[in-house]
């Protein structure tokens, strides 16, 4: 199983994309959802997502807000921001240039 | 991280972390739900959450729980690195000892107060002036009469306290056979009740036991004495002893802390002031003053105290006036400094004696010198603990990034420091308690075996602790701040620039050489100093010889000490044997002023000693020409001089057959003839340049021609053997069975008498010498360290450089390079720091320039062979580095 972060910049490339969505998840909804939606190939751990997320909330991508749930408890939810949606354009088309390049090289290698 | 979010997490940290627990609780919850394993679902999230979750309600205990959390972690940290663990400990512990200990004799010496009643308001007089040499002195020596017209003149706004210079006395309880010696101590009567000690048995002196000379023959013991010597027995009160020819009558012991005012010097007997025998002189200075304001009006007020000082002075200075118009023979400038002297009122809360006032210098450099050694182990420390922080920087990241406040990071690093500095206290505190009176007894004379008390009380303790904290905070609080503020981002891709950690160690190493080398700088003009000093030439052969005080019960004609002399003579193993007034640079001094054909003295003092026919031959000092003493020479008649002498008032010509005048009190000149001429000798002190020296006959007359009886002489014993002191005994008895009335009061060796003049100067090179090789063991330590670590860092580096075929050289010059332009830097700064200090301790150095290339250069070359040395296995451990195995394992 590939490490969650070893292509520079997928982890939040993934959480961008989860979070264009579907509006307003929690941490492990998020983790959860990256886990069901590739297949279970690719697992985060607790100790990158939320490090991952903090930085996003600290650049602006992504903003949180603490909702009262229905036990009484209350949770963190994520949602994208303007800047978020223009940032997961910047990665996902970085995102396939780099991708179309390695496959560019693994064909005619 | 912004500077201005990093520093609104700090404030808001407490929320913050409040928030980041109930999110990941939010999650876990969400995770169980979610059919996870709950204990797994937890585990995700570290320990640390765990603690906090435990017991997030109760604060104060869940601060408790991660102190005690940390402290767990920070001793596995210390367990886990056990070998520079261990060496940061120690070094650290010499250092933290080798501190207190220091601070423990500077305390007791001279930072401690008197146990007495307002210790505070104590003074002691003093006089300071221009003295015989042109050159300023203050001295505290007082004349009694002196005495007693200043206390008259201030009764009602002060008290003034007579008390003696403490010294060792011969008394016995029984016979004359058994003689003991004690410290004794004349004190004014009223001493007691002023500085408010009570006796712990018995009675102590008032008033009334001051009242005629020699009239109260009543003894107060100390505490002290009075357990080792009486086991503390209550019968003491009404039993003599003999002292000289007094029978003294033991009232009462003083309180257990008072042991007299002279810190160093155990005082065991205490008599009246009045019984000393230079009660009624006007010409001996032989007592302190002590200077207490009465309570009330004077506290505290300068102009008050000022103005007690102007009449103080104005009423020594008419004392002395009317003593200076019997000064003949004295020129009128001398005079005049004589008497203008200023009085000075010195604090003496802490006591005095000449213990303090001659080793406060010293002490004070080798407090310095220990701050110094301590700093290099700081540094040390500091260096390794960065080192270690270099390999947590990953775990540090984690912490910060799952929430761990900054504060509970810095908690975390400082109580690892905590744990060094705790167990190199506790060791230092062990190493300091057994230093302390080792030092003590270095300080001391070997015949004159000063006590001092060396409690370790609260304020021991408590400069300990001070000092365990403030190590703490020194070395640990950097590398605290550094490592939480760890980025997380790049502290968990591979950790931050390697080169900023680098660049701070190797600051520090720049840092301890210079200390190192300014501590072995110092050491090394010590070590020269006392080298110097006590190969200095005396003049005369001290190799087994021995001094023999001898006193008689009564004074006695020449011909009984010429008997006794001659009886010693007979002794297996005795060579020769001559009297003397006194021994050389045994501390006693006998001066005057000469006179050349009536012409008027010109100020230069001679130092005189009376001598026996034979001294000459005994002491080795050469005849260079004319002859010794002739049992027929007197006093005053003829007079031996020294080539110094001969230079002084005679131009360098041959002295002998000529004439001098001496002018003693009342107006009596006598005049000498010049039989012999003689070798300079160190006669006071090793360091005072020589002055012009005259012997007269042992022999004295009076003016009427008779001999001059004589209770007190030295005999002067030149033996055969090489360790004269086993003749001790034989010595002794064979004096008393040769005239029943004689006593030999003490035994010294001449080594022993010499050896005493460099104490000071042996202190200092010892105690210098044993720091710089701590300090030179510690700073050794720090770079082998550094150097590791820096190899274990570019272990890949140099791996590939090996691959590509870089020779050993090579690699080891890029391994030690930077630290080894490190070292140098370092020691140019030492030499600079080194040329700046030296200013300050000039005076304590004897025939030692500080700029002389050899003083530079020994410390320069040992840092340096002491740094090749601690390089050598980082350097072997690199280029030994297997490229193979190296590469394989990243």
């Amino acid at each position: 199983m590939p490490k969650s972060d070893s292509l520079q910049g997928s982890l939040d490339l993934l959480v961008l994309k989860i979070l264009s969505r579907r509006a307003r998840l929690h941490g492990y909804a998020i983790m959860s959802a990256i886990q069901n939606m590739s297949g279970e190939v690719l697992r985060v751990e607790e100790g990158s997502l939320y490090p991952a997320l903090h930085r996003m909330e600290e650049a602006g991508w992504i903003r949180a807000e603490w909702i009262t749930k229905d036990s009484g408890k209350r949770a963190r939810m994520y949602e994208l921001t303007a800047a978020g949606r223009k940032q997961l354009g910047t990665e996902e088309s970085r995102w396939q240039a780099v991708t179309s390049a390695i496959n560019r090289v693994l064909r005619e290698a | 991280m912004p500077l201005w979010s990093r520093l609104a997490n700090f404030l808001r940290g407490d929320r913050l972390n409040r928030e980041i627990d109930e999110e990941f609780q939010s999650h876990i919850e969400e995770a169980i739900e979610h059919g996870r394993d709950p204990a797994e679902a937890r585990k995700a999230f570290g320990s640390a959450l765990r603690h906090r979750e435990e017991s997030r309600d109760i604060r104060l205990v869940a601060w408790l729980e991660s102190l005690r959390a940390d402290a767990v972690f920070g001793w596995r940290q210390l367990n886990k690195t056990r070998v520079t663990s261990l060496a940061a400990i120690l070094s650290l512990a010499l250092a933290i000892g080798a501190c207190t200990s220091a601070f423990r004799l500077i305390d007791a010496l001279l930072l401690r107060p008197l146990p007495v009643a307002n210790a505070e308001r104590l003074y002691d007089l003093s006089r300071q002036g221009i003295g015989p040499d042109n050159k300023p002195q203050t001295f505290d020596g007082w004349a009694y009469p002196d005495f007693q017209l200043m206390r008259a003149a201030v009764a009602n706004q002060a008290e003034l306290i007579a008390v003696s210079y403490a010294e060792p006395i011969d008394l016995t309880y029984k016979s004359d056979e058994e003689t003991e010696s004690a410290y004794l101590q004349c004190v004014s009567g009223w001493m007691f009740p002023t500085l408010g000690i009570r006796p712990a048995l018995g009675r102590v002196f008032t008033e009334n036991d001051d009242l005629m000379p020699g009239g109260h023959p009543y003894a107060v013991l100390s505490h002290d004495y009075w357990t080792h010597r009486f086991g503390q027995d209550p019968g003491v009160i009404g039993r003599t002893f003999r002292l000289g020819n007094t029978i003294y009558e033991i009232t009462g012991v003083a309180e257990a802390p008072f042991t007299g005012t002279e810190p160093g010097t155990i005082v065991d007997i205490f008599v009246p002031i009045m019984m000393h025998p230079g009660v009624t002189r006007k010409d001996w200075t032989w007592h302190r003053t002590l200077f207490m304001p009465k309570p009330g009006a004077l506290e505290n007020d300068r102009a008050a105290l000022e103005s007690i000082r102007q009449k103080l002075q104005a009423t020594s200075r008419a004392f002395e006036e009317e003593r200076a118009k019997g000064f003949l023979g004295m020129r009128k400038e001398d005079i005049d400094h004589f008497l203008n002297q200023t009085l000075l009122l010195l604090p003496a809360a802490t006591g005095v004696s000449s213990l303090q006032s001659e080793t406060r210098r010293p002490l004070e450099i080798l407090g310095v010198l220990v701050a110094l050694v301590l700093l290099i182990a700081c540094a040390n420390v500091a260096n390794l603990m960065t080192a270690q922080a270099s390999a947590r920087a990953r775990e540090m990241a984690v912490r910060v990034s799952i929430g761990g406040g900054r504060w509970r990071l810095v908690q975390l690093v400082l109580l690892q420091s905590a744990w060094l500095a705790l167990l190199a206290a506790v060791l230092g505190g062990l190493f300091a308690w057994w230093s302390g009176p080792f030092v003590v007894s270095m300080i001391n004379p070997p015949d004159n075996p000063a006590r001092l008390l060396l409690p370790a009380d609260w304020r021991v303790l408590s400069f300990g602790l001070a000092l365990a904290l403030g190590v703490t905070l020194l070395f640990g609080l950097a590398p605290a701040l550094r490592a939480s503020s760890v980025n997380p981002v790049s502290g968990l891709k591979g950790g931050e620039d390697p080169h900023s950690r680098r660049r701070l160690m190797h600051a520090l190493i720049a840092v301890q050489v210079a200390f190192c080398f300014l501590v072995l700088f110092v050491a090394g003009l010590f070590v020269t100093t006392f080298k110097r000093l006590s190969n200095q030439p005396t003049g005369f052969s001290a190799d087994r010889l021995l001094v023999l005080d001898t006193v008689a019960k009564q004074p006695q004609s020449l011909e009984f000490w010429e008997q006794v002399a001659e009886r010693l003579q007979s002794v297996q193993g005795v060579e020769k044997v001559a009297l003397a007034d006194e021994p050389l640079l045994g501390g006693g001094s006998w001066n005057n002023f000469i006179s050349v054909n009536g012409a008027p003295p010109n100020g230069i003092l001679s130092y005189m000693r009376a001598v026996s026919p034979g001294w000459l031959e005994t002491m080795k000092v050469p005849l260079i020409d004319g002859r010794d003493f002739l049992p027929s020479d007197a006093h005053p008649g003829a007079a031996l001089v020294n080539e110094t002498f001969a230079k002084v008032y005679f131009d360098g010509l041959d002295p002998v057959g000529k004439t001098f005048d001496l002018s003693f009190d009342e107006g009596v000149r006598l005049r000498y003839q010049i039989v012999g001429l003689v070798g300079d000798v160190r006669y006071k002190s090793l360091r005072e340049p020589i002055l012009p020296q005259l012997y007269v006959p042992f022999h004295s007359v009076d003016a009427t021609g008779a001999t001059v009886k004589k209770t007190n002489g030295t005999l002067l014993v030149r033996t055969s053997l090489s360790s004269p002191l086993v003749l001790a005994s034989t010595l002794r008895q064979e004096v008393s069975q040769a005239r029943s009335e004689f006593r030999v009061s003490r035994i010294r060796r001449q080594l022993e008498i010499n050896e005493s003049h460099t104490v000071r100067e042996r202190l200092l090179a010892t105690l210098a010498l044993f720091f710089a090789i701590v300090a030179l063991l510690i700073a050794g330590v720090g770079l082998y360290g550094v150097l590791h670590y820096s190899v274990l860092q570019r272990r890949r580096e140099i791996g590939i450089r090996i691959a590509v075929g870089a020779q050993a050289g090579g690699i080891a010059r890029l391994v030690t390079m930077d630290v080894f332009s490190m070292v140098l830097f370092g020691a140019a700064a030492g030499v600079g720091l080194g040329m700046v200090s030296i200013r300050f301790i000039e005076s304590l150095f004897y025939q030692v320039k500080a700029t002389d290339l050899q003083m530079l250069a020994l410390p320069a070359l040992t840092i340096l062979g002491g740094a090749l040395l601690a390089a050598l296995p980082a350097v072997i451990r690199a280029v030994r580095i297997d490229p193979v195995t190296m590469l394989r394992a990243e």
